[in-house]
This record gives C-alpha cells, sequence and structure tokens, in this order.
C-alpha cells in the first residue's frame, strides 16, 4: 500500500472454534491485518490457507462464504431497512441472474432473531444508535453464512451496556454456533476474558501469541504499550485483570 | 408495498406522456390519424418526425439518469454525474474531433460518431479511473475535483477544435453542443439504441451490487463483490450509454444529477426498484421538457437543455425542503 511496508513477519494459526483477540497499539497493524485476511486489501504478499487452501484461490464470492467481515464503527449513513441491510449479505449466495429466494429471507430473519434484532427489521439504519447499528453489522455479516467472522474493535465507542451485549452475541456465536471469531481489541481485559488465544502486534510484526493467562503479566504488557501495568485478581473471581498504573 | 405502487404509478406517468407528447405540437394531431389516414402529412409528421422524437427524447433522458445513479452509487456522493466526472465532456470531445475531421464511415451500420464519442468518454472513464487506483484512499471529493478538470481540460480542448475550423463546421459543433433529441427520424435513435440497450442491462444485473457498493468498497469486497472489476464493468456501460447519448444529443445537463435523486426521494435507495425508477423518471421527465421546448414559444424551439434545469432545478428543491432525512445516498 502506497509502497511502504506496514506488516512483516506475522505467521499465526487460528484452529477451528477458536476465539482469536488481537491486541496492540495504535498503528501496530491489525485493521489492516484483517484486512488482508478478508481480502479487502489486495496489494500484498505472503500466505494464508484457509482449511489448507490457500486464500488467494478463492474467488472474492467463495471466500465470503468462509470468511465474514465487520468493520470498525464509522459515521457513514446507509439509507436502507435493517432487513434490507442484513439480506444484503445473503449476496455471495446469489448467482448474478437469480432473485432473492425465501430461504434467504429466512436466512435474515432467523439471524435478527439470533441476534436480537426482530424488533428493527424494518427500521432505517441511519437512525439506530451506535449500539443497535454494531449489531445490525454483525447479524448481516453471519448472513453470509461463513464460519468465521472477523471483527475490527466490535466494541468502540459503545456504551458498557452495548458492550456487554455485543460481547455476549459474539460470546454466543463462537460457543452455540461454532463460529471461529478473529477480533481486534482495544480492552485488555475483555480481549483475555473471551478469548482461547490472544496475539500481540506491534510495529506491524507479532510480539506474541499466548493463552490469556500468560498474556496477563506486566512485562509483557509493558513491553507491548510501552505503559505499565498492574496485574491483579478479579474481584469475584472472574481469572485477572490488567490496569493502567497511571490513570489516563 | 408502498414502493410498488409507486412504481407502477411511475410507469403510468411515462405510458400517458409517450401517448399523448406525439399528439402536441404546432398542430395538434390525434394520434388515431396513424391508423385512419395512414397516408396523409399528418400522419407523417407523426410517424417520421414528432414519434421518433418522443422515443429519442424518452431514451436518452433514461440513460442519462441512470448513469448518473450508477456513478452517484459507485462513488457514494451526490455530485458524481457523467458530466462532473468528465464522462460527458470525454464524448463531446471525441465527437467533435469526428465532426472536425469530416469523418463519415459507419461500422455495422452504426454511425463513426458513437464510436468516436465512446471513445472520447472511455478516456475520460480510464483517466478517473486510473486515478482512484493510483493512490488508494482517494476520496471521493478529490476524485469529483479531478473529474471537473477533466471536463474543463476538454471543454477548452473542444472550444479549441470549433475555433479551428471553418464556419460549417464551427456551426454544428456548435449546434450539437446545445444538446437537443431532435434527430430527424429513427436513424439517430436506432444508431444509439444498441450501446444504452447494452449498458442498461449490465446495470440493471447489476443492482446487488450497486447497493453493496453504497455501503462501502471494504463492505461490498467482504460481502464478496470483486470491487474492481465490478467498477470496470459499470464505468464501460455508463460510457456506452454516454458515448452513445452524446453522440447524436450532445450533453444534455442536469438531468443526469437530479433524476436520480428525485428518484431517491420518491422510492429510497434499493437499486432493485430504484434503477427502473430512474429510468421512467429520466425518460418522462426529459419527455416532457422536450415537448414544452418545442410548443411553449413554437415555432421557436427553446434548447432543452435549458428547459430540464429550469424545471428541475426548483422542482429538485422543494423535493429536498419537504423531505426529512438526507438524499438517501
Amino acid at each position: 500500500m502506497s509502497g511502504e511496508t506496514i506488516l512483516e513477519n506475522v505467521s499465526f494459526e487460528v484452529g477451528k472454534g477458536e476465539f482469536f483477540s488481537i491486541i496492540g497499539p495504535n498503528g501496530a497493524g491489525k485493521t489492516s491485518l484483517i484486512k488482508c485476511l478478508g481480502r479487502i486489501h489486495n496489494h500484498w504478499t505472503g500466505r494464508v490457507y484457509i482449511n489448507g487452501q490457500d486464500l488467494q484461490a478463492f474467488s472474492q464470492r467463495d471466500l465470503a462464504r468462509f470468511l465474514s467481515y465487520v468493520p470498525q464503527a464509522e459515521g457513514r449513513t446507509l439509507p436502507f431497512s435493517v432487513f434490507e441491510f442484513v439480506l444484503m449479505g445473503r449476496y455471495p449466495h446469489l448467482s448474478p441472474f437469480s432473485t432473492i429466494s425465501i430461504k434467504d429471507r429466512e436466512v435474515v430473519t432467523s439471524i435478527l432473531d439470533l441476534a436480537g434484532l426482530t424488533e428493527f427489521s424494518d427500521r432505517r439504519m441511519d437512525t439506530l444508535s451506535g449500539g443497535e447499528r454494531q449489531m445490525v453489522f454483525i447479524a448481516a455479516a453471519l448472513a453470509q453464512g461463513a464460519e468465521t467472522l472477523l471483527l475490527d474493535e466490535p466494541t468502540a465507542f459503545l456504551d458498557y451496556r452495548h458492550q456487554v451485549q455485543v460481547s455476549e452475541l459474539l460470546r454466543r456465536l463462537n460457543k452455540e454456533n461454532k463460529i471461529t471469531v478473529i477480533s481486534i481489541s482495544h480492552d485488555i481485559n475483555a480481549a483475555c476474558a473471551q478469548s482461547t488465544r490472544v496475539m500481540a502486534m506491534k510495529d506491524g510484526t507479532c510480539l506474541f501469541v499466548e493463552t490469556p493467562e500468560n498474556t496477563m503479566n506486566s512485562d509483557r504488557l509493558q513491553g507491548l504499550y510501552d505503559t505499565s501495568f498492574l496485574i491483579a485478581d478479579h474481584p469475584a473471581g472472574m481469572g485477572r485483570i490488567a490496569l493502567m498504573e497511571k490513570q489516563a | 408495498m408502498r414502493k410498488s405502487v409507486i412504481l407502477i404509478n411511475m410507469g403510468l406517468v411515462a405510458f400517458v406522456s409517450l401517448l399523448i407528447a406525439p399528439m402536441v405540437g404546432m398542430a395538434f394531431i390525434p394520434i388515431n390519424e396513424l391508423w385512419q389516414a395512414p397516408g396523409s402529412t399528418d400522419a407523417g409528421i407523426l410517424r417520421d418526425i414528432r414519434i421518433p422524437r418522443v422515443l429519442t427524447a424518452f431514451t436518452v433522458g433514461g440513460a442519462l439518469a441512470l448513469s448518473g445513479m450508477t456513478f452517484q452509487a459507485m462513488f457514494r456522493n451526490p455530485l458524481a454525474t457523467p458530466f462532473t466526472l468528465g464522462t460527458a465532456s470525454g464524448a463531446s470531445l471525441g465527437a467533435a474531433i469526428y465532426i472536425r475531421l469530416g469523418l463519415t464511415f459507419s461500422l455495422l451500420g452504426i454511425s463513426g460518431i458513437i464510436f468516436a464519442a465512446f471513445a472520447g468518454s472511455l478516456l475520460a472513464v480510464v483517466f478517473v479511473y486510473g486515478l482512484t487506483r493510483l493512490k488508494s484512499g482517494f476520496s471521493s471529493a478529490t476524485l469529483l475535483l479531478a473529474g471537473v478538470a477533466v471536463s474543463f481540460f476538454f471543454s477548452s480542448l473542444i472550444l479549441f477544435i470549433q475555433y479551428i475550423s471553418g464556419f460549417t463546421n464551427s456551426f454544428r459543433i456548435l449546434r450539437w453542443m446545445m444538446g437537443s433529441v431532435d434527430l430527424m427520424g429513427y436513424d439517430g435513435l436506432l444508431n444509439m439504441l444498441p450501446l444504452i440497450l447494452i449498458g442498461l442491462l449490465i446495470v440493471l444485473f447489476s443492482s446487488n451490487e450497486l447497493n453493496l457498493l453504497m455501503t462501502g468498497d471494504d463492505i461490498a469486497a467482504s460481502r464478496g463483490v470483486n470491487v474492481n472489476r465490478t467498477k470496470k464493468v459499470l464505468f464501460t456501460a455508463t460510457s456506452l450509454m454516454v458515448g452513445g447519448v452524446v453522440a447524436f444529443c450532445g450533453p444534455i445537463g442536469f438531468i443526469g444529477m437530479i433524476a436520480p435523486h428525485i428518484s431517491r426521494l420518491l422510492i429510497g435507495s434499493n437499486h432493485r426498484i430504484l434503477i427502473p425508477a430512474t429510468i421512467l423518471f429520466g425518460g418522462t421527465f426529459l419527455l416532457i421538457c422536450d415537448t414544452l421546448a418545442r410548443t411553449l414559444i413554437a415555432p421557436v424551439e427553446i434548447p432543452v437543455g435549458v428547459l430540464t434545469a429550469l424545471i428541475g432545478g426548483p422542482f429538485f428543491i422543494v423535493l429536498l425542503l419537504n423531505r426529512k432525512g438526507g438524499l438517501g445516498l
């Protein structure tokens, strides 16, 4: 991209059914990595395999049936209803000449139900709050029927209730629907609480891939973020949590 | 199902306009002259002058509106049209060169001016598209500015060509630059129809892609749209339509910007229904404007481009003021 190297020496494997979080400071290349994985960026070298198949061997449409992507929240207004927008997620299952089938509509209805969005079905996208909007974006990605979900900071800019709602949905999808989740996170505690493994990125390379337990290490986190952390036990006994030593 | 009712109504208005428009003119001629007195002068006027003109106006209006709609969706920008992006001036340049050189060739029965205009519009499109590829993250506002620059550049070339042309050619170019759907007969219409139909079919079968492109290139790509290929195909489709129209009718402005917006305000942004609505609205609108243009101060004809802006502008502003929310783009 523009001739500069953004990512280098990033090598990792994600198992089926994993909840894989990517953490790291701003500008570490997390978003670029996710976009390369989803082939939203196409100008890069390197090898990615899905179930043993080369990522570049997929057509864009075939790939969309394996991988879906939820972008970082942004303010663009979308002039569609929630149902219309989620239905557009069925694109990889439509041939150029086929029309939307009853089955596609049923899939969308059940996904809206799964995400608790049934009552929003007819709402216009530009009337939704940030939290509702994020849920719809996840639902639209799910409509692709992909087994792997790529997310770019799904809980950024959301209030606490919506953060919980989105996290809860992702947890359910991962546990009950066996969807592999690869998610960028700015919240170390949330990432460690949810994930099977955590990857840390800095300056375009992979610093470490660890279990959540091992990620909760003040030296590791300091090396990653260049600021000091305190590691404490969660008061309610839910593992350990990281706190910034100096308050922001 | 309110939207389908609106669409049916738009279809009815288009049909009635197509039926009435040929009868109106310097003298009122009822349409039944065609079969009641097929040999009469009146029937001849209907058959050879008014009906082809009415059909041309409808086709041209629909094609320009559809081109504008496609560009607006692709660039997610309300100001993107074949005119602001330089496609129309590219086509104009091609046609002006063809006229200046005094060329008269045809291929497969299609006049050479069409090929010249198509080549010109394609040149402009390749240039603008090349800019988007040259630097990723090119904002659509920057792109529009580039398009406007291209447009002015080509317009200057046209003026230059006109300046160095003899009086007859210079007048031909000027007259054609004013924009008109008065082609005298069916030849022009039949010449441009193949290009317009190919372009129309491509856009028609790209409604899902257009919807997704409107949500952003990243999302479109992640849903499985081959964004670059789709854009190339759509650029070619619009070049075909704009080239076809501009070759014979000259650059008729405004309709390509306003008709898609009004259609969106009426019927929403889902391209599955927006595409037919835009064709119907654009076609009917230009047809009505042209009918007024040739009757209002008859026997003098007002250039139709003047009327499209005079009527469309205030109409659009009234719609904007009455609308809650944005443009649906």
